[in-house]
């Protein structure tokens, strides 16, 4: 990835990690922890990878993406907003009567938004069924979907694991945002799920490991999945939990909690003050 | 006469209308010899999937096809499909209001011998509470091929209570055609009013006759459509018998008889007898001693007949 497109991606990063801490302190709740965890990952794959148009969020040629971890929902609605499948104005209702924006994705009121999820352990067998229909209609759409770490303890995943090695889903790739913590404290004290790769490859799938802030690693994960045949690829992203806040990174309280007035501001200062440095980078 | 269980047809309907909708996939959780989706299955292998002895993942999958334009089928056992995966289908299946049919098999406890694990008494209750589900207990072959052609052109999500028992037919194919939300009236009468559903439609037929020949007049209907419940006849039924019978394969709470009289007590209150299994679980026997052991039978509906006549004012 060219220098010039890394720092502008970075920057859309950044704003959207500042959204993300707007739309949590305007509702008063929201998990600010988790969405600033996938914010590269979302920002890759909507910025760069994906075939959409939010003028035409229906296409049925679309790439999908499936955000089974829906509690991160102000990271889709932020990534979203910046693309222009939703106004920046209607993130200020995010979680408030009369919004669209509920707490937890939903598909009927949000163009853009390909599932409605919430319920954990789910997305990925959804993502099944829409792989599974671009192979029957012989189209080349590509599917994706975004898992928490703590999520994959649901017993379901590995039902989907199954089922998308069994059906050879290697036009789906999954995201696993390994940021090691969960609402009651580090997902290996809480019910270990490690070690991810090797459950993963056991089941048939194809294992990348990146960094999951790191823009060229994603582009390379991604590339190398698209590549891949006869098997669905996951793309294990360590990630930190809070990223790019310093106060919330790595903080377990940071899964659920909403930032007050004070938090907010000390998290958009330093944030701002990120942007600053790309800009001079810039 | 030939019986058919519901789930045979449901399996042959399933063949018969994935020829002219070709959007039509089947999904089963390794039950197709016993949903009998093996039928779909052998005519349209590449619209058809296994997806093992999952059900959670069944119902999530069936889920994104839809959201690509498929009509899937997602088909099992009613204990697994309304129990086991109920969060699937609350979450990704009624709250997105995704095209999805639920084929649920093997209700109530007339499978017989497997017992009370796998005699499915509460989907009626729990399926009917999912907001905008529509739901569907077929008496017969012939309206379980209506059912069937009810979901498929019906946008939104549907479950079909399907059995395992053999029944005798009550409809020809093509005599009549089933509507969504109404109710199919099998005589009208002024003593008493019998409303049942599924296999328990077959006891209400014997029932009425039994009455009949006692010389009392009966209005009797075949409610195929549980949600969106038939009102209108509901409430005629009410005017002109004055006291009302409800019979079903399920417990009598939350089931169809409680969704009878949500009806009746909101606008038109007479008394109501349901029968039904009461609040119990099921146990293994012959299915025919099993009916018996629950008083799912003709007898209990005209005995509940008279008991609800003598309510009237």
């Amino acid at each position: 990835m060219d220098k010039a497109k890394e720092l502008e991606l970075k920057k859309i990063a950044t704003e959207i990690r500042k959204s993300i801490i707007i739309q949590t302190a305007e509702a008063g709740s929201g998990h600010p922890g988790g969405s600033l965890s996938g914010v590269e990952i979302l920002t890759y794959l909507y910025f760069v990878e994906m075939r959409i148009d939010p003028k035409n969020p229906k296409d049925p040629d679309r790439d999908r993406f499936v955000l089974s971890k829906g509690h991160a929902s102000p990271l889709l609605y932020a990534v979203l907003a910046e693309k222009g499948f939703i106004s920046k104005e209607e993130l200020k209702g995010f979680r408030q009567i009369y919004s669209n924006l509920q707490g937890h994705p939903d598909m009927k009121k949000v163009p853009g938004v390909e599932m409605s999820t919430g319920s954990l352990g789910q997305g990925l067998s959804v993502a099944n069924g829409m792989a599974l229909a671009a192979k029957l209609d012989g189209k080349d759409y590509r599917v994706y979907v975004l898992l928490g770490d703590g999520e994959i303890q649901e017993g379901q995943i590995w039902e989907a694991a199954m089922t998308a090695a069994h059906y050879k889903l290697d036009n789906l790739t999954a995201f696993l945002d390994h940021n090691g913590l969960q609402i009651d404290g580090k997902i290996t004290e809480v019910m270990s799920p490690e070690p991810v790769d090797e459950k993963f490859k056991a089941f048939g799938w194809h294992v990348i490991k990146i960094d999951g802030h790191d823009f060229n690693q994603i582009e390379k994960a991604v590339a190398e999945a698209k590549t891949v045949k006869g098997k669905p690829t996951i793309i294990i992203a360590e990630t930190v939990k809070g990223k790019g806040v310093s106060f919330m990174e790595n903080e377990v309280g940071w899964h659920g909690t909403a930032p007050n007035k004070e938090q907010a501001q000390k998290a958009l200062e330093e944030l701002q003050k990120q942007l600053e440095n790309l800009e001079v980078q810039g | 006469m030939a019986k058919i269980a519901t789930r045979e047809a449901y399996g042959q309907a399933l063949a018969e209308f994935g020829e002219v909708y070709k959007d039509i996939v089947v999904l089963d959780a390794d039950l197709s010899k016993s949903t009998r989706t093996e039928i779909f299955k052998k005519k349209f292998p590449d619209r058809f999937f296994n997806i093992g002895i999952a059900e959670q993942d069944l119902m999530a999958t069936a889920a994104g096809l839809a959201t690509c334009g498929k009509i899937p089928f997602a088909s099992t056992f009613a204990v697994f499909a309304a129990g086991r995966a109920y969060d699937q289908v609350r979450n990704s299946i009624g709250y997105p209001h995704l095209n999805v049919k639920i084929g649920a098999s093997h209700a109530g406890v007339s499978i017989g011998e497997d017992g009370a694990s796998h005699q499915m008494l509460e989907d009626i209750a729990l399926m009917r509470v999912i907001p905008g589900m529509v739901v569907l207990s077929p008496s017969d072959a012939t309206s379980t091929y209506e059912c069937v052609r009810l979901a498929i052109e019906h946008e939104g999500p549907v479950y079909i209570r399907l059995g395992r028992l053999g029944v005798e037919e009550i409809y020809k194919k093509g005599e009549r055609k089933l509507e969504l939300g109404k109710g199919i009236v099998l005589q009208k009468g002024t003593d008493v009013g019998i409303l049942a559903t599924g296999l328990m439609v077959h006891e209400a037929i014997k029932a009425a006759k039994m009455l009949q020949d006692e010389g009392i007049s009966v209005y009797l209907v075949d409610m195929p459509c549980i949600k969106p419940i038939d009102v209108d006849l509901i409430l005629d039924m009410a005017k002109t018998a004055g006291c009302i019978v409800t019979a079903e394969e399920h417990n009598v709470l939350g089931g169809f008889g409680s969704a009878v009289s949500e009806v009746l007590v909101q606008n038109y209150p007479v008394p109501v007898k349901m029968v039904g299994v009461n609040d119990e679980f099921g146990r293994s026997g012959k299915p025919e001693d099993v009916l018996k052991y629950y008083k799912l039978t003709a007898q209990e509906i005209v005995n509940k007949a008279k008991e609800v006549m003598k309510m009237k004012k």
